[in-house]
């Protein structure tokens, strides 16, 4: 439960790894900044969604999804200063236990992309603790790159939600999405099937 | 033509002869394949929760703060289904960042429902303060909305409005007036 027995992973490269063990065509809803960047950068795919503000709501649009497509396991991004921002998300996926989200806090401790200013995440707040206590039994550290994998596999058939909190380093993101907003959201309806192109 | 409307509905599907302001609001959910609903309680909402929570056609339940049930019905829409948000005034005015930086730049259709607070009777200063901010909002977003006074267009308003969001692929706010509800007031 020590974070600080954790090793200090990098953003991409974790997200480079999520992105390789999806097969099924699972959809990733990327939080605003670098965790959508480094989503970005680790490879589109149709069933990517990436915020352009709306801070903190990451996991409540991945929990529509979850609900609107209860076969498709949908996977969240979010950082640690965005999920301090809304909390009580994780209390209300823990109540409805939708059995396909999977979500994963990026947490470095700052808010990296405003000047790495600290969040209490960095001292005081521990993440997997908050989301167990709201509810969320299923909420693990990852204790390195390979006990992440073998996290987000466990995750793949598990009959509940699931939370795994990465700690990462203060590097930024090293791709920047494309800040087009009703293109993300139609491509992001084409991958999961919803419409056809025109 | 709407309460004719409302008649025909009323003859198929069950408790539909409710003629009520919420009877008439969860038939036209209903009618129109809306099914999930997130809210963030009021009191006068109620009974048109209460009867959601009721209705096995409907996912409905509470969530923490308003933006997070506009997040979730707006990935069920990018996810194939319908939702609309239940909230009361002073809610609404948390709203402003994740209407102009999700729902309208992403093209969202999405349906809220305002419990108004704040005029014809209210006794808290800050609800009636609160209350001031949400047109103005609205307006400055250049976003749908509809304030509904009278039983009689509470379908015809309602129902139009959901279908024009979802074929405008923009969002919509129906204001539920006390004229409307009857209102919170001192002595309840």
């Amino acid at each position: 439960m020590d974070t600080r027995n954790t090793k200090v992973m990098n953003r991409f490269d974790v997200t480079s790894r999520l992105i390789g063990k999806l097969k099924h065509e699972e959809a990733v809803i990327g939080g605003i900044g670098n965790t959508n960047f480094d989503l970005w950068a680790a490879g589109h795919r149709p069933q990517n969604f990436y915020m352009l503000g709306s801070m903190g709501l990451a996991f409540p649009i991945a929990l529509g999804v979850a609900l609107a497509q209860p076969d498709r396991r949908v996977f969240a991004l979010e950082g640690d200063g965005s999920l301090l921002m809304q909390l009580g998300a994780l209390s209300t996926i823990a109540t409805l236990k939708p059995k396909n989200l999977i979500m994963i806090v990026m947490d470095n401790g700052i808010y990296q992309i405003t000047g790495a200013q600290p969040t209490p995440a960095a001292s005081v707040a521990d993440i997997v603790a908050i989301a167990t206590g709201s509810g969320l039994a299923n909420s693990a550290w990852a204790a390195d790159e390979e006990d992440f994998e073998r996290l987000v596999e466990e995750a793949m058939s598990a009959v509940e939600p699931h939370l795994i909190a990465v700690r990462i380093d203060d590097k930024p993101g090293v791709g920047t999405t494309r800040r087009d907003p009703v293109q993300i959201r139609e491509r992001f309806m084409h991958g999961l099937g919803v419409r056809e192109p025109l | 033509m709407a309460v004719a409307e409302q008649q025909t509905a009323s003859q198929v599907a069950p408790g539909a002869g409710d003629k009520s302001w919420h009877g008439i609001v969860l038939q036209t959910l209903k009618r129109n394949e809306i099914s999930l609903v997130p809210y963030v309680p009021d009191r006068v909402l109620t009974p048109l929760i209460s009867n959601l929570h009721a209705d096995p056609f409907f996912t409905t339940f509470a969530t923490a703060r308003e933006e997070e049930a506009v997040g979730i019905v707006s990935g069920a829409w990018m996810g194939g289904r319908r939702g609309a948000v239940l909230m009361q005034t002073s809610g609404f005015a948390t709203l402003a960042n994740v209407l102009a930086s999700l729902a309208v730049p992403y093209q969202i259709p999405l349906i809220m429902f305002v419990s108004e607070r704040g005029t014809l009777g209210e006794f808290n200063y800050g609800q009636s303060l609160v209350c001031r901010t949400m047109r103005p909002v609205l307006d400055s977003l250049a976003l749908e909305h509809h304030t509904i006074t009278r039983l009689d267009e509470l379908e015809f308003i309602t129902d139009r409005s959901i279908k024009q969001a979802v074929t405008t692929q923009a969002p919509v706010a129906l204001i539920l007036n006390p004229l409307l509800t009857g209102g919170k007031t001192f002595d309840k």
